[in-house]
């Protein structure tokens, strides 16, 4: 049994979604011959530090750690001083600065410790840097829930598609915006009202700007083009119009058509805009999937479709590049 | 009438200028040249598309003119629109002289709107056209896009274009 002991920062929704996922992952994780002891956890309020593990029990009824944090480390001094191999980030990004999630990385992977995370902010900041430090401590940067969350892209690129050249990603990378369009479309709602409604269910945030303005989609564009086409792209070099002047008029006369509205983003061209897909077209999926259609050399054009976002789903990711890490010897080594 | 022509060059300077002579002295009008210089021929000559607005019973002579200067006529004949793409405006598409959007495609020669319908739910209130545009080739249909672009840039609009198919 491979013991894997785990720092996380960040207790948000998909803090508590990876803490949810690894205890009632347990047992499979252990079949596989992982151990996953989750050793810290962090966030604005506090630290929890336990050496034997902490149990998902315990910490999942609480929303902060206000009330159970033990030490009063910040994420960078628990970085450094709590005895881990891994440290999950996900706090909440910021792509102008990238911090404070860029800080917890380059802690982390200056002491040796690999990094997996779902937040795009220090990726779009300073991605060959971080992958430079990466390399330089012999650890992994794992970033697969930061780009259309639970659906398979990363991953699935650079393991199931090795061999092929990649032409090209196009795709919806943002929820929200597709629950929108979505809506807006079926119902005739205007803009404001679909987006009133995402809000109430939970998958806008209060201040949608990121989301409707195009700006989510564009970091994950500035994602794949620095890590699937060495790129070396900031998030100024994308050309970005969001969802916001799209009118039920349009829609319709759309729908009339033959087609569907949709945020789409595309790389290498590094442009974000409102596309018409064809209905029939398999990106054209609705509510607040995502999809993407990977444009290649050998097998031609796959799209993959999935859930962009939520807490459990996001863990998913997660845990997936916490267990591709792991099981690269077993698996699929070249020897 | 106007007509299409797909002439194969060879790649040295003064072809193109010997290509447009005979037509020229036939009293075409050229409308539009375009060369796809980065689809040579395995022979190494360059595709050369033209709209020309001429009579079509010069055609063969002007056929033979160029067959005798030594350029290849690979087709000849009235204008085919072989692409179609749909297209949505939104924003003040009626306010911003519709007309005036629609003839800088059609002015092109090489590309024009076919199909337009508009939806206008008040006064004040942006505007959404439906157009299908047509183009003689996948090149000039690129090349009325860009205008589309930027005259959507001009007047404020939201130019809302197809996915392609393949990248």
């Amino acid at each position: 049994m491979r013991e894997v002991r785990i720092s996380l920062v960040g207790y948000g929704v998909v803090g508590h979604g990876v803490v949810d996922v690894i205890s009632r992952k347990r047992k499979m994780l252990r079949e596989l011959g992982l151990d996953l002891k989750l050793v810290s956890i962090t966030d604005h309020t506090g630290t929890l530090v336990e050496e034997d593990g902490i149990s998902g029990e315990k910490v999942l009824g609480h929303r902060t750690l206000q009330e159970i944090a033990n030490s009063e480390m910040s994420a960078k001094e628990t970085i450094r001083s709590v005895n881990s191999e891994l440290v999950v980030e996900v706090t909440p990004t910021n792509i102008v600065h990238g911090q404070p999630g860029l800080g917890h990385m380059e802690e982390a992977l200056a002491s040796g410790k690999h990094v997996v995370t779902s937040n795009k902010g220090p990726l779009v900041v300073a991605y060959n840097k971080l992958k430079r430090l990466a390399d330089d401590n012999g650890v992994m940067l794992k970033f697969e829930a930061t780009v259309g969350g639970t659906m398979p892209l990363i991953n699935l690129i650079e393991r199931t598609l090795v061999g092929n050249t990649i032409l090209g990603i196009r795709g919806i990378f943002n929820g929200t915006c597709n629950y929108i369009l979505t809506r807006m479309a079926d119902e005739q709602y205007p803009f404001s009202r679909a987006l009133a409604e995402a809000q109430e269910l939970g998958y806008a945030e209060a201040d949608p700007t990121y989301d409707i303005e195009g700006v989510d989609t564009a970091a994950k564009i500035v994602i794949l083009a620095n890590a699937i086409f060495n790129m070396n792209v900031k998030y100024n070099d994308v050309q970005v119009r969001g969802i916001t002047e799209i009118t039920p008029e349009a829609l319709a006369l759309a729908k009339k058509h033959g087609y569907v509205i949709k945020l789409i983003g595309e790389v290498p061209a590094l442009t974000v805009r409102p596309m018409l897909v064809p209905i029939r077209s398999p990106l054209a999926v609705g509510s607040t999937l995502n999809a993407a259609a990977i444009y290649t050399d050998l097998s031609g054009t796959i799209t993959v479709t999935g859930l962009g976002a939520g807490g459990v789903e996001t863990a998913a990711a997660i845990l997936s590049d916490i267990v591709s890490i792991y099981r690269t010897k077993r698996v699929d080594a070249i020897f | 009438m106007r007509l299409s022509m797909e002439l194969e060059l060879q790649d040295v300077p003064g072809q193109l200028l010997l290509a447009l002579q005979p037509i020229r002295d036939a009293r075409g009008n050229i409308i539009s040249v375009v060369h796809h210089r980065d689809r040579k021929t395995p022979r190494g000559t360059v595709p050369v598309r033209l709209i020309v607005e001429m009579d079509r019973s010069k055609l063969e002579g002007v056929k033979r003119d160029l067959e005798k200067s030594g350029i290849v006529v690979v087709r000849a004949g009235e204008e085919r629109f072989i692409e179609e793409v749909s297209v949505i405006l939104v924003g003040h598409v009626l306010d911003s002289d519709l007309g005036d959007t629609v003839s800088r495609i059609d002015s092109t020669g090489y590309a024009e709107v076919m199909d337009l319908s508009l939806s206008m739910p008040g006064v004040d209130e942006p505007s959404s056209a439906y157009m299908k545009i047509r183009a003689t080739g996948k090149e000039e249909m690129q090349r009325a896009l860009k205008i589309l672009r930027e005259v959507g840039a001009q007047k404020k609009l939201l130019v809302i274009e197809p996915v392609e198919d393949d990248l």
